[in-house]
């Protein structure tokens, strides 16, 4: 069978800073030139270049579902815009044998002013359907999106919820050769969700194209029948089986949340604070490498800053679960108050009496704020690993299968103990 | 316990599998690919058949940005009609007696108002379309279509404002009783270059608007100066004729005096709508070129 996606040595040099600023008002550009000179004179012309994609190359055959996964900065966002046609490529060259329609967000276009009804059709209009298409389809997209009752009122009247359903019922109701979707999964309730899911799969199953780009392994998995892993531009794990990409990713999460947190440079923030390490310690202090379900944990995030007063300073790790799903969230914000200034070394720590987590594999990010600024932030800065334990006292534990977080628990009969 | 959304799903997709055009299995692959993506020439913007292709995009934007405009107005589209009127009293009042020698024996007011009838479409058309770009960074970041769609949808609903506004210009020649000539039936002809010639202004300011933000500030004082040079107030007779050749380089002074010509029967000043003619043709090559440049590297930077 042919392909009907080729791409081949696709390459997207962008420019940051420098030259490539956003936008300048004349007077910037009148003393960018005044002082062009100098800069020849200093010989470094300021501007740093990056290699979003690098010579990626795949082919995708006709009623494939295709997962992209890698991690923030990999290029699955540049590679879907390539393919969308909204930037062009550096150098290298794709073709496609069908029609494309691309989601990269939900709702794109739509006008508040407008009603449902209009939106239905700009939007629709604006993703490629035809106004004929757009009639044919109108009372299905209306039904999926369950606004039946609000479709001539304002979408600015409509609930977050509504808005929602609304523009992902219309982008639902493409019916391009060639589907490329990007983490709009990722709105909604939950059950909204699984329509979505639900949908893409039925699209899938019309022997359409789909490209899919998630961070939720879970999707990926069930979604997907080939997946592919980018790193930093570069193909890391050609087009094939998802489990094996999968496997691929975790092992290049694993290996990066290996590396020491002072020498990560995936980090954002204006650095007046560094992370410099992170460990976990039981009730005693000793120093654990694995943690059991319902013993007492302290996280510990050491720092450096490089002033002496960063003030009204708040940290938080938000875990993730490897099947791609977010945990839970601690934060000295929400659970205790920030810490009014910090010494310029020292610790934080956090205690969690009872850990509640299932045996498995957790991945952390680390994030330091000081006044809602923030001043570090690494994503997927650790690897915890959490072996079984006793956490009820009982010797017992849940099936793995209904696996989630495990919460205390009292039972009583006819209200009596 | 079951959750009862789910199964709406399945209705949902009998009802598309019926009556959908889906490739299927069965789906045979083009010979050739339908689109290919690599670096591109600059004039590739000018792919006709793309713009033709998204013909139905450039009447939905041109329809919302009619339909949203006068949302939240009192007066609503009657603003189309109150700008121009309210000039014409003004320029009225205050040149009228001045003019009176060069209007060639038409009322000042109707005189006035056959200008600004266009010069409102036309400067309406370049201030739109000059913001258009960056005021539609989030399309142009997250959907593929014929960038040039965008000032164009522009210009298209300064169009229907443009009509509106004829109705008043129409309304006064009855009430002055002007009779038409068979020149009128080149009226067609000059709303076309005037469209045409302010999409080729506007086209251009919405991409040097993207690099140099003074644009959309310097805009409105351009206009002002160039509303002075236009022939809108005192007909291009008025300017000495050892200076007039220097109007023949504003495309919109020639336009706009023959509107006149053709809807008061006087003659037609050929080559001055010749010279709009070619210029306008110019810069409509010109601006595509460096809309295509600016358009590239605005979806680039964001």
């Amino acid at each position: 069978m042919r392909p009907i996606i080729r791409v081949e040595d696709l390459s997207k040099l962008y420019y940051l800073g420098g030259s490539g600023a956003a936008y300048s008002t004349l007077r910037e550009t009148v003393m960018d030139v005044a002082r062009k000179p100098l800069r020849y004179l200093r010989g470094n012309n300021n501007s740093q270049t990056l290699w979003a994609l690098k010579d990626v190359s795949f082919e995708v055959l006709p009623g494939d579902v295709v997962g992209i996964i890698g991690r923030n900065g990999a290029g699955k966002s540049t590679l879907l815009k390539v393919l969308s046609r909204i930037v062009e490529p550096t150098t290298g060259r794709v073709e496609l044998y069908g029609r494309v329609a691309s989601l990269l967000e939900v709702g794109t276009g739509f006008h508040p002013e407008l009603t449902g009804r209009e939106n239905i059709y700009l939007n629709g209009s604006i993703l490629g359907m035809t106004r004929r298409e757009i009639e044919r389809k109108f009372d299905e997209i209306v039904a999926f999106a369950e606004v039946e009752k609000f479709i001539d009122t304002p979408v600015k009247r409509y609930s977050s919820g509504m808005y929602v359903r609304l523009a992902f019922a219309v982008a639902a109701h493409l019916e391009p050769e060639i589907l490329v979707v990007d983490e709009v999964l990722a709105v909604g309730d939950a059950v909204f969700q699984k329509k979505c899911l639900g949908r893409m799969r039925d699209v899938a199953s019309m022997g359409r194209t789909v490209i899919f780009v998630s961070h939720n392994m879970a999707a990926v998995s069930s979604l997907c029948s080939k997946a592919m892993v980018l790193w930093q531009g570069k193909v890391e794990f050609p087009l094939g089986s998802v489990e094996a990409a999968v496997q691929q990713y975790l092992s290049q999460v694993h290996k990066i949340t290996k590396m020491k947190l002072a020498e990560r440079t995936d980090r954002q923030g204006d650095g007046r604070v560094r992370i410099k390490d992170f460990a976990t310690f039981d009730g005693q202090g000793n120093e654990l490498e694995y943690l059991a379900t319902g013993q007492e944990v302290d996280f510990r995030i050491y720092y450096s800053s490089a002033e002496t007063n960063v003030q009204n300073v708040s940290v938080a790790v938000g875990i993730t679960s490897n099947s791609g799903g977010f945990v839970s969230m601690l934060s000295n914000e929400v659970a205790g108050g920030t810490f009014e200034s910090i010494a310029r070394d020292g610790y934080f720590t956090c205690k969690i009496k009872k850990l509640p987590l299932m045996p498995g594999n957790y991945t952390a990010g680390l994030i330091i704020r000081s006044n809602d600024v923030i001043v570090d932030w690494i994503q997927q800065a650790v690897t915890i690993v959490v072996e079984p334990g006793d956490f009820y006292g009982t010797g017992r534990m849940p099936p793995p299968t209904h696996s989630g977080v495990l919460l205390e628990q009292e039972w009583t009969l006819n209200g009596s103990k | 316990m079951k959750q009862t959304a789910p199964q709406t799903i399945p209705v949902a997709t009998t009802i598309s599998a019926e009556n959908s055009q889906a490739p299927g299995k069965n789906f045979q692959l083009p010979e050739e690919p339908l689109v290919v993506i690599q670096s591109s020439s600059r004039w590739n913007l000018i792919n006709l058949k793309d713009i033709w292709a998204y013909r139905e995009l450039l009447f939905f934007l041109t329809w919302r940005d009619v339909k949203v405009r006068y949302k939240q107005t009192i007066l609503g589209a009657a603003w189309a009609i109150l700008q121009p009127l309210f000039m014409m009293i003004i320029f009225t009042i205050f040149f009228g007696r001045l003019a009176a020698v060069g209007s060639s024996g038409i009322p000042y007011p109707l005189f006035a108002l056959a200008g600004l009838v266009p010069w409102t479409f036309f400067s309406n058309t370049i201030t739109a379309s000059g913001n258009s770009l960056v005021g539609s960074a989030h399309l142009i970041t997250k959907v593929y279509f014929p960038r040039l769609i965008v000032p164009a949808a522009a210009m298209m609903a300064g169009l229907v404002d443009f009509v509106l506004a004829f109705l008043l210009l129409a309304g006064l020649m009855i009430y002055y009783r002007v009779t038409l000539t068979m020149q009128v039936l080149f009226l067609p002809a000059l709303v076309l270059l005037t469209a045409l010639f302010g999409l080729g202004v506007g086209t251009w300011m919405s991409a040097l608007n993207v690099k140099y933000r003074d644009v959309r500030f310097a805009l409105p004082f351009l206009i002002q100066l160039w509303l002075c040079v236009s022939s809108v107030i005192l007909p291009s007779s008025a300017v000495p004729e050892k200076y007039r050749w220097i109007l023949m380089f504003n495309p919109m002074s020639g336009i706009i005096e023959g509107y006149r010509s053709a809807l008061f029967g006087l003659p037609f000043d050929w080559p001055a709508i010749g010279v709009a003619a070619v210029l306008t043709i110019a810069m409509l090559f010109y601006s595509v070129y460096s809309f295509g440049k600016a358009e590239r590297s605005f979806a680039d930077i964001i």
